[in-house]
């Protein structure tokens, strides 16, 4: 069918759960961390600079703060899911974003996964494979129960849709 | 009918019990007894105990110079050699194969069995090679792909006899489908069409490729390693006291270019001579069975088969250098073929359609395997000037960053200020690789066929057909959404896995996925609400597999 000019993909219907925040905020603290202890660790060895030291330590503090505070919230506002009964449909990321889509009769496998840190939030992420390397479709942060009601209905569909996949 | 071919009892001295066949229940093939278990070539007596002295060769080296010091040098050497030619020996005798109506079934290992099981509508790829001392003998390696990314799920029969390869090619490959015979025999001769041919003049191509930058380079790192180990008194070699003295009154400029002078040379030899050994009677032909078989090699022969029902497109590469003088190389895209990763990804994984050739001569082959040359002679939609500012923003900013850091470097180290000045004549440059990306990038759609072609340093155009798509990516950067560009990704189960239409305009994109693949995007357009008509049925080719989950198209390499 012809897509008449202008018109526009829209975004996925479903969000992911509200906890994937703070799931994300956590996330990213580790790396932050690991980066303020090498820069105090390097000003404990080299005390001469102290003013440049502090000035990057202030640095490092005030871009975690921002990236801790905006990226969860942008992704938050990104993140989003479909399937229908013919394509699973999937948008992710923040600053640089992607969409994917893959039809149901493509589809390989059907993973749900959690991680230690998504169990403390009660989060699940959703991962469908198609016969392409390039081609996963992930979803992050979904909460456990539809992550679950997510599986089965894409197994069911999929059962379904027959073939063999590629 | 299914029924594959009945493996004939070869070498039949031990049919051994084996595992248990997982046949599916109910078939009519589970009550045929299990074939006899094969041998390699018994000629393969002399070549394995070689291979592995060959293979074994540091190592006794090593036990030469560490027994030396002990006083038995040559005695401890010989005796490593005596243990690795029985391990030869042992290993022509611990290995059996056969194939089963479902799999093909390799065991080895003396102190460790092991038992490698392929199922049969897996196999992907039959690829024949042969070494100097196969030939001599007359005998092929074959190698059993699956097409899986690792190379160890690869079953390999090293080696067989001529005329026991092209039965297991033929039992392996045409096991027919319904409808048609399984080819029980080597496939009655069918008039080939031969699609292309190599000719002497393409040499003239080698020097072009590189591909003896690498040798040349371990030739000389080896070679300056040796000398500094050695701690040789140059001056006891006239010649190398001849060099030394020649560079020591010449001046600087001069010895410099003619040390590159020599590394071209030394190049350009080595990458004919590599050119010669690796393409060496190139021929592609069309065979019945609806295969394209290419052979080819000087010294090691290679021998391979690619099902055109597993073939989903063609790509036209040209690096830089072949690009200027004109040439082109053409791979298969193709399921179960690796095409990208690497620069010789492509020529080794078997999915090579012609070495670099006439850039005519390329489109033509290309035109011919794909059975229409709309899509190679297609005039491409361009990107636009959005794209085009884009192409310069990204070269010019690396050129940017190059100009800050040398000028930082240089303030602080206090280098002479030519070199900062030098790294301005990278703009120059980047503008030109700008410009150049930006004429190469376009998109088109055509014969059912998504054209996308990109690149400047490697210039390609991927012509995969629509049926091979199985899903589309569209990312956007930050900067892509502020210009409404997108990087359109067709995924696929062939080939490089991924095929991009990079930088086009977002609406574009939409629109040449959706007419890729109709149906596919409509329920998520916007404004439209209801339900498709009908499930998006991308390929019309999902014969019902077994396996369910494999990807299908195969691409058999003999």
């Amino acid at each position: 069918m012809d897509v008449p000019n202008g018109a526009e993909l829209r975004p996925p219907r479903h969000q992911v759960s509200r906890t994937a925040i703070w799931y994300w905020t956590f996330r990213a603290v580790p790396g932050w961390l690991v980066l303020l202890v090498a820069q105090i660790g390097w000003q404990l060895a080299d005390p001469d600079h102290a003013g440049w030291h502090t000035a990057g330590l202030l640095a490092t503090v005030v871009l975690a703060a921002a990236h801790l505070v905006v990226m969860p919230r942008w992704r938050y506002r990104v993140h989003r899911w479909e399937a229908t009964e013919h394509a699973v449909y999937t948008q992710s990321g923040w600053f640089d974003q992607e969409r994917r889509i893959a039809p149901i009769s493509r589809i390989q496998t059907v993973d749900s996964e959690r991680g230690p840190l998504e169990q403390i939030f009660g989060l699940a992420n959703v991962t469908v494979t198609t016969a392409s390397a390039a081609g996963p479709l992930r979803i992050h942060g979904l909460d456990q129960d539809t992550a679950q009601r997510l599986v089965d209905e894409l197994t069911a569909t999929t059962r379904l849709a027959g073939g063999d996949a590629t | 009918m299914t029924e594959p071919a009945a493996p004939e009892p070869a070498a039949t001295e031990q049919a051994g019990p084996g595992p248990a066949r997982p046949g599916p229940a109910g078939s009519g093939l589970a009550t045929e007894p299990a074939p006899p278990w094969r041998r390699l070539n018994p000629r393969m007596l002399v070549i394995h105990p070689v291979q592995e002295a060959i293979r074994a060769m540091p190592a006794l080296v090593g036990l030469l110079i560490a027994g030396s010091s002990s006083g038995n040098g040559p005695g401890w050497s010989l005796l490593g050699l005596g243990v690795v030619v029985v391990l030869g020996v042992v290993r022509w005798f611990t290995t059996t194969f056969r194939v089963t109506p479902e799999q093909v079934q390799v065991r080895h290992g003396l102190l460790r069995r092991r038992l490698l099981a392929v199922p049969r509508d897996r196999v992907r790829t039959v690829d024949v090679t042969a070494n100097a001392m196969h030939r001599l003998l007359g005998l092929a390696r074959v190698t059993v792909g699956t097409g899986r990314p690792d190379a160890d799920a690869d079953l390999r029969l090293d080696a067989l006899s001529a005329a026991e390869v092209a039965t297991l090619r033929a039992e392996l490959l045409y096991r027919g489908t319904p409808g048609q015979p399984a080819v029980a025999d080597q496939p009655a001769a069918p008039p080939d069409q031969e699609l292309a041919h190599w000719r002497l003049s393409w040499v003239r191509y080698g020097p072009f490729t590189l591909s003896g930058l690498v040798a040349v380079g371990i030739l000389g790192g080896f070679l300056a390693q040796t000398l500094s180990e050695a701690h040789l008194d140059t001056s006891r070699f006239a010649a190398l006291r001849a060099v030394r003295e020649w560079a020591e009154r010449t001046p600087t400029l001069l010895v410099v270019l003619a040390v590159a002078g020599t590394l071209v040379v030394a190049t350009t030899v080595a990458s004919t001579v590599g050119y010669l050994l690796a393409f060496w009677r190139f021929r592609l032909t069309r065979q019945a069975h609806g295969t394209l078989h290419v052979t080819r090699g000087l010294v090691t022969t290679r021998a391979t088969t690619i099902e055109e029902r597993r073939l989903y497109g063609v790509e036209l590469v040209e690096p830089l250098l072949p690009r200027a003088a004109r040439a082109a190389r053409c791979l298969a895209i193709a399921t179960g073929l690796r095409s990208r990763g690497g620069e010789r990804a492509g020529e080794r994984g078997g999915a090579l359609l012609l070495p670099p050739a006439p850039r005519e001569e390329a489109r033509r082959v290309a035109a011919e395997v794909l059975r229409t040359a709309e899509p190679v002679t297609v005039t491409l939609v361009s990107h636009g000037t959005r794209a085009r500012r884009r192409r310069y923003t990204r070269a010019l900013l690396g050129c940017a960053a190059l100009v800050l850091a040398t000028g930082l470097a240089g303030w602080l180290l206090g280098w002479p200020g030519w070199v900062w000045a030098a790294t301005l004549a990278s703009f120059g440059g980047g503008a030109l690789l700008a410009e150049d990306r930006y004429r190469n990038l376009g998109h088109a759609l055509t014969a059912g066929t998504l054209v996308a072609a990109t690149g400047s340093v490697v210039r390609r155009r991927a012509m995969l057909g629509t049926d091979g798509i199985i899903g589309w990516n569209v990312r956007q950067s930050y900067f892509q959404r502020r210009a409404g560009l997108a990087t359109l990704t067709a995924t696929t189960a062939a080939g490089g896995q991924h095929y991009d239409v990079p930088d086009v305009d977002l609406g574009t994109a939409v629109r040449l996925a959706d007419a890729a693949l109709p149906g596919l995007l409509a329920p998520f357009l916007a404004g439209t609400t209801a339900v498709p008509p009908g499930p998006p049925k991308p390929t019309g080719r999902a014969a019902p597999d077994p396996q369910g989950l494999d990807p299908q198209g195969s691409v058999t390499s003999t």
